[in-house]
């Protein structure tokens, strides 16, 4: 095969304000290029005659008839050209303000940009939008195009003002200007070689520009992330499905799929008239893999290894442009679509409103349309997700309003908990002491062993209540026993803290670590807190793994929410309380709970009698065998 | 990943994705060359299979050998076909061309299955290389409830996060070769050994580059008798594709007019 053959073009976007000539720019290289199939340019004279209008480049491109009538590009073309060097697919996109959204559309695609800029009216309103969206569409190889310069007299001073114009604003916004390029269009001066109208501009032509941008090369040195697409069951074969979108994939590698945290080995990786067996595969490939275990997948899965698995958050920033036609407001619900999960956030806050014409930010009630701002949004459920600046493809996401794509946004993680983080900073200079009283002494001193019963379920479920009377009863009985409660902490050791998920994390992390304390000292401790996230759960029995049993403290929502015995329900109902578990915060089940209770079928007696006997069972009974007879402890998970 | 297999990675997604989000699809299937790659494309994402029918819009008007070889790989690829015979051209919007009023016979056709299978999806072949207005498409793209294309106001589409959302009654057509071109088609039937109608090949110096009704549809001069040759054809003319297709060429916009009203 030739070279001409396997190259892939290079997608390159023209944008820029209305009227500054793109569509003309990009008519003008394909006719000089010689791009143009046999009588085109007699066709498209043919229209600009029946118009009574000189020849009109931009015809070429623009293939609706309201385009041409009216003299501007509606919707995005894309044509194909070549220089000596490579072949382009140029994506033309509309200047005008209305069609932000088939811009959008168009740039998106590309791995380089053109930005056409009028020499006369210098950087325009949509000059500087259409920069700022190249940015957060991710494309950073920018070359700039100061147009119609026959208009202006091919003035070097001139070109020389808009250039740095141009540059300094891209400069704002994070991108230097791979060249900035003086050219006519119309006149077909400074496109394909050195322009003889302007022998005092020493850069290269534009086509020089565009040779020098590099390719786009697919991400494969990030870490693996494949998106699960779907699952088939074709053959006897359960086939998971999808692309990869970064780092590379091979038989036998572990995956972790978030964000249920199962885990399975590549089997096998399916194909059908393939040449040869498929081993293994990289970023920008399609694939379908058969997994060794028959783990629950399904699509909207992400799969990572599980040493670089992807951010797992129900709340993160995002820097998001808007193009739904009422402005964003804060509070307002929509569908996140991030790689091929789809999930419902709602838009917490407004961070910022940012102006693209002088960059300035302001807080502000809404984005209008076509604006650009900063934004908190919080989702149902834990997404997995990367931070843009990480992973961008795994890093970006659409937002959809009823049946219409309304935003882009990309995401921050800055200042947003990320679940799969590990436990706060630990300092260097500190030494752990040995007790000379050990577990076992303890053990054996009090008939039982110390111990963590880890109550979680919903406001009203009855965890308090179970834990209190759990409390009373084994103290009667002998026990060293002790109750930390959700409220109860938080009036002293966490009541810096809210009840955001950072929050709500930090908390649980400070309670796994008193539970702890209490358990080595040798009581049995009933911790009684909501604790919805079973990463945070998980969490704290990572701190004290051998001693952490978790007790799934079940009653429906409609239960909870008719005992509501702190009228906490009909506040979050009425709105007053934000994050309020299983109204505006989810709650996630225990997957695979040590003990379950459920208080909607079991009166508390029953429940608390449960409880006492498997304490009994598991950490030992005071009496029962005498001070010697105490079972060791007895962790369910080594 | 050179050209191809990055253009067949993203027809595969875009199959896959359509595959996830409706219900009832369903693909057209013109016996054409990119219609041939498409349904290739389908094996390749779904592991030897077409899990939804193909769909052929019959005018009665194809070229013989465009019914001998729909019989047959039909049967060899093992599809489920589903033929809707078009309406007569009476029944046809009297004030377009006459070529494009022949071809809106298809559009009618379409329609009907739509309505008739309720389906959520069409999958079409078309390229954006092939006639400007199609350049100007989206993947996922909507239609109305009679089928119209509203070109002025399409929706965002970025990210490959496709309109998957439409009211009732109302349907997405799905173009997974939308980025491929002719030369593509023709290097990629190369490399997967792909059948296509022997139409497509030169006999006396001459060879249709796009198949359509007998009546509407013109050869080329063309010594180009193998895909070798066609490929190496290809690579060298400036002559535009559809230059045999005289729907195309009948008025400034005559296939603008085609294509709004929900030609393919």
């Amino acid at each position: 095969m030739t070279e001409t053959e396997t190259a892939r073009p290079l997608v390159l976007v023209v944008a820029g304000h209305v009227d500054h000539g793109k569509s003309t720019l990009i008519g003008r290289l394909l006719h000089d290029s010689g791009a143009l199939a046999e009588g085109r340019i007699e066709a498209v004279r043919a229209m600009c005659a029946r118009r009574g209008m000189p020849l009109e480049y931009a015809f070429l491109l623009d293939a609706l008839r309201a385009e041409r009538d009216q003299g501007v590009t509606i919707d995005t073309a894309r044509v194909r050209f070549r220089t000596a060097r490579r072949a382009y697919t140029i994506v033309d996109a509309p200047g005008h303000r209305e069609f932000v959204r088939n811009m959008v559309s168009g740039a998106a695609q590309a791995a380089a940009a053109v930005l056409v800029v009028d020499a006369v009216e210098g950087m325009r309103e949509q000059s500087r939008r259409h920069g700022y969206l190249l940015r957060l569409l991710g494309i950073g190889q920018v070359a700039v195009a100061v147009n119609k310069m026959d208009l202006a007299g091919y003035d070097r001073a001139r070109f020389e003002a808009v250039a740095a114009d141009a540059r300094a604003y891209l400069r704002g916004i994070g991108i230097e200007a791979a060249a900035v390029v003086p050219v006519s269009a119309r006149a077909g001066e400074g496109l394909l070689g050195p322009s003889g109208a302007m022998p005092w501009h020493g850069g290269p032509s534009l086509a020089d520009a565009l040779d020098a941008f590099a390719p786009p090369a697919p991400p494969t040195d990030l870490p693996l992330r494949l998106p699960v697409q779907d699952v088939y069951k074709f053959d006897e074969r359960r086939i998971v499905a999808g692309r990869i979108e970064s780092g590379r994939l091979a038989v036998g590698d572990t995956l972790v799929f978030s964000p249920t945290d199962r885990t399975a080995r590549v089997a096998s990786i399916e194909s059908w008239n393939a040449p040869a067996p498929v081993l293994s595969a990289g970023a920008g490939q399609c694939v379908g893999i058969v997994l060794d275990e028959p783990v629950f997948v399904e699509r909207g899965h992400l799969a990572a290894p599980p040493d670089a698995p992807p951010s797992e958050a129900s709340a993160f920033g995002a820097r998001l442009f808007w193009l739904g036609r009422a402005p964003l407001r804060a509070g307002r619900r929509y569908t996140m679509k991030l790689a091929t999960a789809a999930c419902p956030v709602e838009v917490r806050s407004i961070e910022s409103v940012i102006d693209t014409d002088d960059l300035s930010r302001a807080p502000g009630d809404e984005i209008p349309r076509n604006g650009v701002g900063e934004v908190v949004l919080r989702a149902r459920a834990t997404v997995a997700l990367d931070d843009f600046a990480a992973n961008p493809r795994t890093g970006r996401f659409v937002l959809v309003d009823g049946y219409d794509t309304v935003a882009g946004g990309i995401v921050s993680m800055a200042g947003h908990l990320d679940r799969r983080a590990g436990p706060a900073r630990v300092s260097r200079n500190i030494a752990r002491v040995e007790h000379r009283v050990d577990r076992a002494a303890r053990a054996r001193a009090n008939g039982h062993a110390g111990a963590i019963l880890w109550l979680t379920g919903l406001s009203g479920a009855g965890k308090s209540t179970l834990a209190i009377e759990l409390e009373r009863r084994l103290f009667a009985r002998g026990y060293q026993a002790y109750v930390l409660d959700g409220d109860n902490l938080r009036f002293g050791l966490s009541s810096d803290l809210g009840f955001a998920p950072a929050d709500r994390a930090e908390n649980i992390r400070r309670v796994g670590e008193v539970a702890r304390l209490f358990a080595e000292a040798g009581f049995v401790v009933a911790a009684a807190f909501v604790s919805p996230y079973r990463a945070d759960r998980d969490r704290a029995r990572a701190i004290a793994p051998e001693a952490f049993h978790e007790v799934y403290v079940k009653a429906d929502l409609a239960v909870c929410e008719s005992r509501d015995p702190k009228g906490l329900y009909a506040r979050a109902r009425r709105g007053e309380i934000p994050d309020f578990t299983g109204v505006s915060a989810p709650y996630e089940e225990p997957a695979d709970p040590e003990l379950a209770l459920d208080t909607g079928a079991l009166s508390v007696a029953e429940a608390v009698d449960r409880l006492v006997r498997y304490v009994a069972a598991h950490f030992g009974e005071p009496g029962a065998g005498g001070r010697q007879g105490a079972p060791p402890p007895v962790p369910r998970r080594p | 990943m050179d050209h191809l297999d990055a253009l067949e990675a993203q027809s595969v997604y875009i199959l896959r994705e359509a595959r996830a989000r409706f219900d009832r699809m369903g693909m057209l299937w013109s016996l054409g060359k990119d219609s041939n790659v498409m349904v290739w494309l389908a094996r390749k994402a779904f592991f030897g299979h077409v899990p939804f029918p193909l769909l052929f819009c019959d005018t009665g008007k194809k070229f013989p050998e465009m019914y001998a070889f729909q019989k047959r790989y039909a049967a060899e690829w093992g599809v489920e076909l589903v033929v809707e015979d078009c309406p007569p051209i009476e029944e046809i919007d009297p004030t377009l061309p006459p070529a494009s009023r022949s071809a809106a016979r298809k559009t009618e056709a379409l329609k009907r299955l739509v309505a008739r299978r309720g389906l959520d999806a069409a999958i079409a072949g078309i390229r954006r290389d092939e006639e400007g207005t199609r350049g100007k498409e989206r993947v996922f793209s909507p239609r109305g409830a009679d089928a119209e294309w509203n070109f002025r106001d399409q929706p965002p589409e970025f990210w490959d996060q496709y309109k998957t959302e439409f009211p009732p009654g109302t349907h997405i057509r799905v173009h997974p070769i939308l980025e491929w071109t002719e030369i593509d088609i023709w290097r990629y039937i190369r490399r997967e050994g792909i059948p296509v109608v022997s139409l497509y090949f030169a006999r006396n110096g001459k060879r249709y580059r796009s198949l359509g009704d007998r009546d509407i549809t013109f050869p080329v001069d063309s010594d180009a008798a193998s895909v070798d040759e066609i490929v190496a054809e290809l690579e060298r003319t400036r002559i535009a594709e559809r230059s045999g297709r005289a729907m195309d060429h009948e008025s400034e916009d005559a296939f603008e007019r085609l294509r709004s009203a929900g030609y393919m």
